[in-house]
C-alpha cells in the first residue's frame, strides 16, 4: 500500500436530511463531481449503514456522515477547504437539474431504419441492391427468400453465385434482373439508370443496360412506348448462366396483356443460348425482335432479328422508310495523315455494335493508360466502362470526367480522323454529360483551327428522352455548338464512322 | 439498399421507397454472409424457432425448494472436489482475479483448506474439478461459484418437472460472487447455509403453493425493475410473499432472515436468472434452430450457445463494461465482463427490457427515450416477444426475447446486457455498474459452426 501523501485534505461530509435521490442518479453526480475543479474524490449516497461501510473503506467518512441516517442524503467530499462551498453548490445545481441525458439518445418516437432484408416489413416486392459485390448475392438471396424480385446494380458478383440466385429465383417465380444491372423500367417505375420513356405497349428485355436505353428512347423519339423494361445483367446470355432471366422474363411478357411487342436486346450471347431464347421467344405468342449484337443471324419463324439497336427499335415501333435517317459526312477532306478512327464510349453495348458495324477494319478494344492514355496506332473502338479502365475510378456515365483524358489525347493525335462520343441522360446519370465532352472538344479543336491544322471528324450522340432531368436538347446543342456532329443513334454515328473510314480507305478523303 | 441516389427516382414515380441502413453482414465475412442468406427465411429453421420461442414461453418457472448443492446436482456430490463457476468453460491457471478469488473462498467454506495460500495451491493442484453452472442446470451471478455446501434455490416446471438452479444472493458490498474475501464474507456465507437457507426452505414449504416467478417478474417490470440490474420491485415482491411464514420460523433463523432481505435490493437477481435459466434450457436442442439459448461470461472468454448448434460454446474475449463507478474506483480497475446473469437477457430481461426501468438507464448517461430504443432495438434480433412480460415503457409491449444468430450477424446489433462491475483484483468485489454487450464474435463464430439444414 501507498502511504497516502501528506497534503491529502480530510474528507468533508454533508448530510441532507429526508432527502431520497435514485442510487444511479447519485453515481451520476458522483461522476460529475469528480471532474469538478480541486475535487479530488466524491460520492453521493443514502446514508444506509451499508453505504456508510464503503465510505468508510474508501476513507471519505467524516463524523457528520457517520451519523447520517438511511433516508438522508449522504454528500461525501475530499477537496481543499477553499472548494468545499463551490462543489456542494455544484450539487445541488446537479440535483436541480435532473437527468439531462445525452445527445445521442434518438428524438422520441423516432424509429430507427431497418437494417437487414431480413426484417423488411412484409409487402415489399423489390429489393434494388447496390452494396459491394461480394455481398450482393447474399442480400440478393435473401431478398428472393422473402419473395421479393431483385435489381442487382452490384458487379463483381462471382458468376457461380448469380447462377445460384437465378436458379433459386426461378424456383419460386422470382426474377433476379442483375447483377450488374444497369437499368429496368417495371410498371412505370424506373431503376438504376433509366430515361422518362413514354409509357406503351412495347416490352424490352436486355442484358446490356445501354442498349435498353438506347431501343427505348428511340422507341419514344418515333412516339411508341414502352410497357416494361427488364434489364437481366449482362452475363445472362452466357453459357453459365444459360439465360434464366431472360427466358423467364419473355414467359413473363408473354402472358402480360398491357404487351404486345416483345424487343430483346444483347451483347453477343453464347449461341447455345442465343437458340434456346429465339426459340423461346418463337411462342410467346406475339411479335419478337431480337437484337443481339455481332451473334450470327439466325432465323426463327415468328422472330424478327435485327442487326442494330436501331433496327430493332424501327422493328418494334413499326417505321418504315429510309433506315439511314440523318446519317452525314464531313463536307471537306482531312489533311495528310489522318486515317483512324477514335471510338470513345461509355456505354459499352455501343462499342460491340460499332465493332459489328466496322466489319472489315481492323480494331484494336483496349488501350494502355498509366499516367496519361496511350492510344494504339490503327483503329480502336473503348468501352470506358470497362473495368479494365474503371478499377479505382468511377464509371464514365456516372462521372464524366474520366473520359476527358482520352478525349483530349484523340483530338490531339494527328493521325485521329474520326473522334466518337456517346452520352446518356436519365435518371441515375451525371446532370450534365455533355458539358464534360463540349468543354474538350471545343477547346481542343478551336486550338487546331487557331493552329490551321484540319480537324478531326468529331461524332456524337445523346441517348436520352425530352422528359429526362437533364435538358435534352439543351446538351444536344452544348455538343453541337463545341463542333459535335450530333446524330440520332449509336448505330448511325457507327455507320457514319464505318462509311468515312471506307472513303479514306478509298481514297475519297 | 447500397447507393442512396437510387431511392429517388423510383420514389418519385410512385413507389414506397424503404432505404436499408445496410453495413456488411457477418462483421464483413462474405462467404459467412452467404451462409446468412441461406438460413434467411428458411422454412426449417423459421419453424424451429418458432418451436424453441414456444417451448421458452411455456415454461412457467415456480420457485419450489431450497436445497443443498451437492443434494441437487451429482456433480457435486462428492467424493471428489468440484466446484462450478460462471460462463464458459476454464481452467484455474485462466481464472481472472475475481473468480480466484471466490474459488478460494468456496474452498475454505467447503473446509478443503484452512488460509487462502493453502486454498489456492488445493485449486492450482488439479484435485477440484471445475465445471461450468450452466452444464449442470444452474446458474450462478458474477463468480458464479457454487460449492457442495451451499443452499440452492430451485425453480421447476410446472408442466415439465424441468428443474434449474441458482446459489442464494448474498446482497450488496462485499460478496464472495464479485471476489470479495474475509471474515464478513464468510461469516455471511455460513450463516446462509446455516440459518437463511433452512428458514428459507420451511417457510415456502409452508405455503399453500410454490411462488410465480414469472408473475413476480411481470409485476416489477411495471414496478421500475428490469430484473438483472435492477430487482429492487421483485426483491420487495419476492419478500412480501414470504414475510408472514419467515416470521413464524424463528427458531429456524427467520427473523435473521427477514433482516437480511429487508437489506438486499438484489436477492430477486438469483431467482430471476434461475428462471431465465430453465425456460432457455427448454427451448436449447431444437434441431435447425438458431435461437441463442446461453450467453454467458467467465470474466475472460464470453459464450454463447445455439438451441440447433449442439452444446458446444462459441467465445469471444469478455467485452469492458461501460458504467459508473463507486467511490475511488475507476474503469482501470474493472475486470472484463463475468458472470452468468447474462441469462436474463437471453430470456428477454435486462437490457433487452430496458424500456421498464429508467431509473437505471443513468448508469451509461442514457435517458428513459434512449432506454425505450434500445429495448425496440433489441427487438430487431429476437424471434418474438414476451406474453406475460410486458414494458410499460413500449405501451405495454412484450419485452423481446429469443435472441436470432441469424438477426444479430445480419443487423450488427449486439445484445445488450446490463451489469455489475467487479474489481480485477481478488478479494475486493463490486466497484460499479452499468451496461455491456454481448459480442459480435462469438455470434459470426457460431454461425460459421451452425449445422446447415437442407436446402429448401
Amino acid at each position: 500500500m501507498v502511504e497516502p501523501a501528506l497534503k491529502t485534505p480530510a474528507p468533508v461530509n454533508a448530510v441532507r436530511p429526508n432527502t431520497y435521490v435514485d442510487s444511479v442518479a447519485l453515481m451520476r453526480i458522483s461522476g460529475a463531481l469528480t471532474a469538478f475543479p480541486h475535487v479530488e474524490a466524491a460520492s453521493l449516497v443514502m446514508g444506509t449503514p451499508a453505504n456508510r461501510r464503503i465510505l468508510a473503506d474508501a476513507g471519505l467518512l467524516a463524523d457528520e456522515g457517520a451519523r447520517a441516517r438511511p433516508n438522508d442524503l449522504l454528500i461525501a467530499l475530499r477537496c481543499p477547504p477553499g472548494a468545499i462551498e463551490e462543489a456542494l453548490a455544484e450539487v445541488d445545481r446537479l440535483l436541480q437539474k435532473g437527468w439531462d441525458g445525452d445527445a445521442q439518445a434518438p428524438p422520441p418516437g423516432a424509429d430507427e431504419p431497418p437494417r437487414s432484408l431480413a426484417t423488411v416489413p412484409e409487402g415489399a416486392r423489390l429489393a434494388l441492391i447496390s452494396t459491394p459485390g461480394p455481398y450482393a448475392a447474399a442480400e440478393a438471396l435473401k431478398a428472393l427468400r422473402r419473395g421479393m424480385h431483385v435489381f442487382v446494380f452490384s458487379d463483381n458478383v462471382p458468376v457461380a453465385e448469380e447462377v445460384l440466385l437465378k436458379t433459386e429465383a426461378h424456383a419460386r417465380g422470382l426474377l433476379v434482373m442483375g447483377p450488374d444491372c444497369g437499368t429496368a423500367l417495371l410498371d412505370g417505375i424506373p431503376l438504376g439508370f433509366a430515361n422518362a420513356v413514354r409509357r406503351g405497349r412495347i416490352g424490352l428485355i436486355g442484358a446490356s443496360g445501354t442498349g435498353l436505353q438506347q431501343v427505348s428512347t428511340l422507341l419514344h423519339s418515333y412516339g411508341a412506348g414502352v410497357s416494361q423494361i427488364i434489364g437481366v445483367g449482362g452475363r445472362d446470355l452466357s453459357t453459365e448462366v444459360a439465360g434464366t432471366s431472360m427466358l423467364d422474363a419473355l414467359d413473363l411478357l408473354a402472358a402480360d396483356p398491357d404487351t404486345d411487342t416483345i424487343v430483346l436486346v444483347s451483347k453477343p450471347p453464347a449461341p447455345e443460348v442465343a437458340r434456346a431464347v429465339l426459340a423461346r421467344a418463337a411462342e410467346a405468342g406475339k411479335p419478337v425482335v431480337a437484337a443481339f449484337l455481332g451473334a450470327a443471324g439466325e432465323d426463327v419463324p415468328g422472330v424478327r432479328t435485327a442487326g442494330t439497336l436501331r433496327e430493332a427499335a424501327r422493328a418494334a415501333a413499326g417505321v418504315t422508310g429510309e433506315d439511314s435517317p440523318d446519317t452525314a459526312s464531313p463536307a471537306a477532306g482531312f489533311g495528310a495523315g489522318r486515317r483512324w478512327l477514335r471510338a470513345l464510349y461509355a456505354g459499352g453495348t455501343f462499342a460491340y455494335e460499332a465493332k459489328q458495324l466496322l466489319a472489315g477494319h481492323e480494331v484494336a478494344t483496349t488501350a494502355t493508360h498509366g499516367s496519361s492514355p496511350q492510344l494504339p496506332s490503327g483503329h480502336c473502338v473503348l468501352d470506358l466502362g470497362d473495368d479494365a479502365f474503371t478499377a479505382g475510378r468511377p464509371h464514365p456515365m456516372i462521372e464524366p470526367a474520366v473520359r476527358t483524358p482520352w478525349l483530349a489525347a484523340a483530338l490531339r493525335d494527328p493521325s485521329t480522323a474520326v473522334v466518337v462520343v456517346d452520352v446518356v441522360l436519365g435518371h441515375g446519370g451525371a446532370d450534365n454529360p455533355a458539358g464534360a465532352v463540349a468543354r474538350v472538344v471545343s477547346a481542343e479543336l478551336g486550338a487546331l483551327r487557331a493552329a490551321g491544322a484540319p480537324p478531326p471528324v468529331v461524332l456524337g450522340f445523346v441517348v436520352g428522352t425530352p422528359e429526362d432531368p437533364q435538358d435534352f436538347h439543351g446538351q444536344v446543342r452544348a455538343l453541337r455548338e463545341a463542333g459535335v456532329v450530333v446524330l440520332d443513334s449509336s448505330t448511325t454515328v457507327a455507320e457514319t464512322a464505318a462509311d468515312i473510314l471506307a472513303k479514306i480507305d478509298g481514297g475519297a478523303l | 439498399m447500397g447507393l442512396e441516389s437510387f431511392a429517388g427516382p423510383p420514389r418519385a414515380a410512385g413507389a414506397r421507397v424503404t432505404s436499408l441502413d445496410w453495413r456488411p453482414p457477418a462483421e464483413g465475412d462474405s462467404e459467412l454472409a452467404l451462409k446468412l442468406a441461406r438460413l434467411t427465411a428458411h422454412p426449417l429453421v423459421e419453424a424451429a424457432n418458432a418451436e424453441a420461442l414456444r417451448r421458452i414461453l411455456d415454461v412457467t418457472p415456480l420457485w419450489t425448494d431450497v436445497v443443498t448443492a451437492r443434494d441437487a446436482l451429482p456433480v457435486l456430490a462428492g467424493p471428489d472436489k468440484a466446484l462450478l463457476h460462471a460462463g464458459p468453460p476454464l481452467a484455474w491457471a485462466e481464472m481472472c482475479g475475481p473468480m480466484r478469488a471466490a474459488v478460494v473462498g468456496a474452498v475454505l467454506l467447503e473446509g478443503w483448506a484452512s488460509a487462502p495460500p493453502e486454498a489456492e495451491r488445493l485449486a492450482a493442484s488439479g484435485d477440484i474439478a471445475f465445471a461450468p453452472c450452466h452444464d449442470h442446470d444452474a446458474v450462478g451471478p458474477m463468480a458464479g461459484i457454487i460449492s457442495p455446501s451451499m443452499p440452492l434455490l430451485v425453480v421447476e416446471d410446472a408442466a415439465s418437472g424441468r428443474r434449474a438452479y441458482s446459489n442464494l444472493n448474498e446482497g450488496g458490498g462485499r460478496c464472495l460472487r464479485y471476489g470479495a474475501l474475509g471474515a464478513d464474507v464468510m461469516d455471511r456465507l455460513r450463516w446462509m447455509g446455516e440459518r437463511l437457507a433452512p428458514s428459507l426452505r420451511a417457510a415456502l414449504r409452508s405455503l399453500p403453493e410454490p411462488v410465480d416467478l414469472r408473475a413476480v417478474t411481470a409485476q416489477a417490470l411495471q414496478m421500475g425493475d428490469e430484473c438483472h440490474s435492477r430487482n429492487t420491485a421483485a426483491s420487495a415482491l419476492l419478500l412480501r410473499a414470504l414475510a408472514p411464514a419467515l416470521a413464524r420460523q424463528e427458531a429456524l433463523g427467520g427473523h435473521e432472515a427477514l433482516d437480511f432481505l429487508q437489506d438486499n435490493t438484489y436477492w430477486f437477481l438469483n431467482f430471476s436468472m434461475a428462471a431465465a435459466k430453465l425456460a432457455t434450457s427448454a427451448g436449447h436442442g431444437v434441431a435447425h434452430s438458431t435461437v441463442v439459448t446461453t450467453f454467458a461470461r467467465n470474466g475472460v472468454d464470453v459464450g454463447i450457445r445455439v438451441s440447433g448448434g449442439g452444446d458446444d460454446w462459441h467465445r469471444a474475449p469478455a467485452a469492458e463494461v461501460d458504467g459508473l463507478y463507486f467511490p475511488g474506483y475507476g474503469p482501470e480497475d474493472a475486470n472484463p465482463d463475468i458472470g452468468d446473469s447474462a441469462i436474463t437477457e437471453v430470456y428477454g430481461l435486462g437490457g433487452f427490457a430496458l424500456a421498464a426501468a429508467p431509473a437505471i438507464v443513468g448508469f451509461v448517461g442514457g435517458t428513459p427515450e434512449g432506454a425505450r430504443a434500445t429495448s425496440r432495438r433489441m427487438g430487431l434480433i429476437t424471434v418474438g416477444r414476451h406474453r406475460e412480460l410486458r414494458l410499460p415503457g413500449l405501451d405495454f409491449e412484450g419485452s423481446p426475447v429469443g435472441i436470432d444468430l441469424r438477426a444479430v450477424t445480419d443487423t450488427g446489433v449486439e445484445p445488450v446486457i446490463t451489469t455489475g462491475i467487479a474489481h480485477r483484483e481478488p478479494g475486493i468485489g463490486q466497484i460499479g455498474a452499468g451496461l455491456t454487450r454481448a459480442p459480435m464474435e462469438c455470434f459470426t463464430r457460431a454461425l460459421r459452426a451452425f449445422p446447415e439444414p437442407p436446402a429448401p
